[in-house]
C-alpha cells in the first residue's frame, strides 16, 4: 500500500510547493460559522476542521456560469467557436462526501454524448481528500449512503494523526508529486494509528435514518402520494438553494449574452434548479411540474430513486448542505424518516 | 489559457432557409438546407434551432427522411426564439443541433394497420411519419388519419390535406372544435371521430400527437376499442434544452427515469401511462 507521512508543520511548505505549479484552493473559514473553497497561498489560511463548505467543489468542475461558445453574427452565416478557460487546479481538503459527489458528476458528464467542457476541467483538477474522524454536525447523513469512508475518487487522501497526516497516494501523478516533495513512507505504527481511526469511525457513524438503504427506492415508489410531499411543498419557497448547494445537482440552462456591438457575444451554461416554478414549463403554456410538492418529490427522487437505475448509486452524499441552507427548515433526514414511517 | 474545444456538442450546423411560408396567424413553415449535408433524421425526431443572441428551442422535424436535400419545420410563435424565427425568410441562416430523440417505431409498425390521431400542432411531428408511410405505402396495412383543430382557420397543411382526402389508400377524417360559415365538415372534438373507425386492435398501431388534454380522452377511446397499450404511441412535449439527457428540464414526472429528449419524445402508452400528465 502506498502511504506516506506529512508532518503538520510541513503542510505550509507542501501547499507552497504545490502552488508553484498550479492554483491551490482549500476550505477557508468565513462569517457565521461557514466555510468556502477559495484560493490559498499557505497552510495558515486553511480550515483543517470544517463543516461542508457553502458550495461544494462542483463549482470547479461545473462553474455556476460557464462560457461554452463565442459567436459572431455580423456576416450572413453565424460563426462560432467552442471555448474553455480552465486552469490547472489543486483542490485541497475535500471530504469523502464531496469526493462521492464528484464521482457522481463524473458519471453523468462522461456518459455519451459526452460533455467535453466538464471532462477537460476534470483532467486539470488534482484532488486532495481529507478524512472526517467524526460527524461534522447533526445534519449529515453520510453513513446512510456510505460516503463517510474513502472509496477512491482522489489523487491524495489525508488522514489526521495528531502531529502528522498519513497520506494515501492513489494516482501516478500524485506519486510523482509525493516523490518530488520527499515525503517519507508511512511506518507500521502509522498504519496502526490509521486503522484505529477507521475502527472508531465504524462505531461513531451509524445509519442516520434507521432504514436499510436498499429500501429507499421502494419507499419512493410506495410514497409517491405521501403527505410528506404536501408538507414540504407547503413550506418550500422554491428558492433553489437546496439544488445550488447540492454536490450532485447538475441541471442547467443555456443563455446568450450579446455584446454592445450587437454582432458578437457568447453562450453560457448556468446552474438551474428543478425547484423553480418554470423549470418544467413549455412555451405553449403547459407546466409539467407546477406544484412545489411535485418539485420537491422530484428533487428527492433524483437523489434516492432515479440514479439507482442508471448509475447504481445514490445521488445523495449525505453532506447535509440542503438541510443547512433551507430557509423553510426542510430537513432531508426528517423527510426520509417521515416517508419511512409511512412506507416501510 | 483559453483553449478551443474542437469536438464540442454545442457547436451548431449551419442551415439556410430555402423557403418559408406563413401558414396561419401563429404558425410559419420553413424548408431548410444544411451546409454540411443531410440532417439524417428519422420520423419523430427533433432538432434544436439556434439563433445566436436569442437562444435555442426544440422543434419537431415535420418532413420525412424520404425527402432528400432539405428538411422542414413548422414553428408556432410561442416563446422568445420562435417569435424571432417568424421574422426570418428564405436566404436567412439559422443554427441547427441534432437530430435528437427516439423516433417513432417505424420498423416495428411494418405490416400493421396505422391509425394517426393529430390535434392542433401535433400534426407537425406526425406529418414526418405520415409522409414516411405514404412513401413506403406498400409496407403497411390500412391507414386512417384523424385530424382535429380549434377552427378551420387554424388548420395546417391545408392544400396537402386535400390531397390526402382524395387518395384511396388512406382514410382521412377531420373535425374542428368550432365551425365557421364556410366550413361544411365535422364539428366536435376529435374523440367523436374514433368510434366511426373500424379497428382490428391486435394489428393496429395508433399514433397520437397533441396537447395533454387530448391524450387523456383519445387514449381512453382507443383503449375502449381494445388497442393494446404497447401499440399506442405518443410524442410528448417538454422543454428539451440540451437534447443530450443532461440539463434536466425535460425529465418526465413519472416513477421511471425518462428524459423526453433521449428516452422520448416518442413513447408507447404502457411506458408513460403513470405520468401525472402526458
Amino acid at each position: 500500500m502506498n502511504y506516506h507521512i506529512l508532518k503538520k508543520d510541513e503542510l505550509d511548505g507542501f501547499i507552497k510547493k504545490l502552488s508553484n505549479n498550479m492554483k491551490v484552493v482549500a476550505p477557508v473559514a468565513k462569517d457565521a460559522g461557514n466555510f468556502a473553497f477559495q484560493e490559498v497561498s499557505g497552510a495558515s489560511e486553511i480550515a483543517l476542521k470544517y463543516i461542508p463548505t457553502i458550495l461544494p467543489p462542483k463549482k470547479y468542475f461545473m462553474p455556476p456560469r460557464e462560457k461554452m461558445l463565442d459567436f459572431d453574427i455580423s456576416g450572413p452565416q453565424p460563426v462560432d467557436k467552442a471555448v474553455l478557460d480552465a486552469p490547472e487546479l489543486a483542490v485541497f481538503g475535500v471530504h469523502t462526501c464531496d469526493l462521492a459527489g464528484i464521482q457522481c458528476l463524473n458519471m453523468v458528464f462522461s456518459e455519451r454524448p459526452r460533455d467535453y467542457n466538464y471532462l477537460r476541467r476534470k483532467e486539470k483538477i488534482f484532488l486532495i481528500g481529507m478524512e472526517c474522524g467524526d460527524y461534522c454536525d447533526d445534519h449529515a447523513s453520510c453513513a446512510l449512503v456510505n460516503s463517510h469512508m474513502p472509496s477512491g475518487g482522489y489523487d491524495l487522501f489525508f488522514t489526521d494523526l495528531g502531529d502528522r497526516f498519513i497520506v494515501h497516494v492513489n494516482t501516478h501523478k500524485a506519486e510523482e508529486i509525493v516523490e518530488e516533495m520527499g515525503l517519507a513512507k508511512a511506518a507500521s505504527a502509522d498504519m496502526t494509528a490509521l486503522e484505529k481511526i477507521r475502527e472508531h469511525k465504524r462505531g461513531a457513524f451509524r445509519n442516520e435514518i434507521g432504514v436499510d438503504p436498499r429500501k429507499l427506492p421502494e419507499m419512493f415508489d410506495k410514497g409517491a402520494k405521501s403527505k410528506v410531499w404536501e408538507d414540504v411543498g407547503h413550506r418550500c419557497v422554491a428558492c433553489g438553494n437546496c439544488t445550488n448547494v447540492c454536490p450532485t445537482c447538475y441541471c442547467f440552462d443555456m443563455a446568450d449574452t450579446i455584446n454592445l456591438d450587437m454582432k458578437t457575444g457568447h453562450r453560457a451554461r448556468t446552474w438551474d434548479s428543478c425547484q423553480f416554478e418554470t423549470f418544467a414549463a413549455v412555451a405553449g403554456g403547459e407546466n409539467f411540474r407546477e406544484e412545489r410538492a411535485d418539485r420537491q418529490r422530484h428533487r428527492y427522487s433524483r437523489k434516492f430513486k432515479f440514479p439507482l437505475d442508471k448509475f447504481y448509486r445514490f445521488f445523495c452524499t449525505g453532506c447535509g448542505r440542503c438541510t443547512r441552507t433551507c430557509m423553510a427548515d426542510i430537513s432531508l433526514k426528517d423527510t426520509l424518516k417521515t416517508l419511512a414511517k409511512e412506507t416501510v | 489559457m483559453t483553449e478551443e474545444i474542437k469536438n464540442s456538442n454545442w457547436k451548431l450546423r449551419k442551415g439556410r432557409i430555402i423557403a418559408a411560408k406563413q401558414m396561419t396567424d401563429a404558425e410559419k413553415w420553413f424548408d431548410i438546407k444544411l451546409d454540411d449535408g443531410e440532417l439524417d433524421h428519422e420520423p419523430g425526431q427533433f432538432v434544436q434551432v439556434e439563433l445566436y443572441g436569442i437562444g435555442e428551442a426544440p422543434i419537431s422535424v415535420c418532413s420525412s427522411p424520404t425527402k432528400r436535400g432539405s428538411f422542414e419545420l413548422t414553428v408556432r410563435a410561442a416563446g422568445r426564439l420562435t417569435k424571432a424565427m417568424h421574422a426570418l425568410d428564405a436566404g436567412d441562416y439559422i443554427g441547427i443541433r441534432g437530430p435528437f430523440g427516439k423516433p417513432f417505431p417505424v420498423r416495428v409498425m411494418v405490416g400493421n394497420d396505422l391509425l394517426f390521431v393529430a390535434g392542433g400542432l401535433g400534426i407537425a411531428p406526425l406529418r414526418s411519419l405520415i409522409h414516411y408511410v405514404m412513401d413506403n405505402r406498400k409496407d403497411f396495412g390500412k391507414v386512417d388519419i384523424l385530424l382535429g383543430c380549434r377552427t378551420p382557420h387554424d388548420m395546417l397543411f391545408g392544400s396537402e390535406i386535400s390531397t390526402w382526402q382524395k387518395r384511396l389508400d388512406v382514410n382521412f377524417l377531420c373535425t374542428v372544435d368550432r365551425g365557421a360559415p364556410d366550413w361544411h365538415g365535422n364539428v366536435g372534438l376529435i374523440t367523436t371521430l374514433i368510434p366511426g373507425v373500424t379497428i382490428q386492435p391486435e394489428r393496429t398501431f395508433a399514433v397520437v400527437v397533441g396537447p395533454p388534454i387530448m391524450y387523456k380522452f383519445v387514449i381512453a377511446e382507443l383503449l375502449k376499442k381494445n388497442v393494446p397499450e404497447r401499440q399506442i404511441v405518443v410524442s410528448l412535449e417538454r422543454h428539451m434544452k440540451c437534447g443530450m439527457g443532461k440539463c434536466g428540464h425535460c425529465q418526465i414526472d413519472h416513477p421511471k427515469n425518462y428524459y423526453c429528449c433521449k428516452d422520448g419524445p416518442t413513447f408507447t402508452y404502457d411506458e408513460v401511462k403513470d405520468a401525472k400528465k402526458l
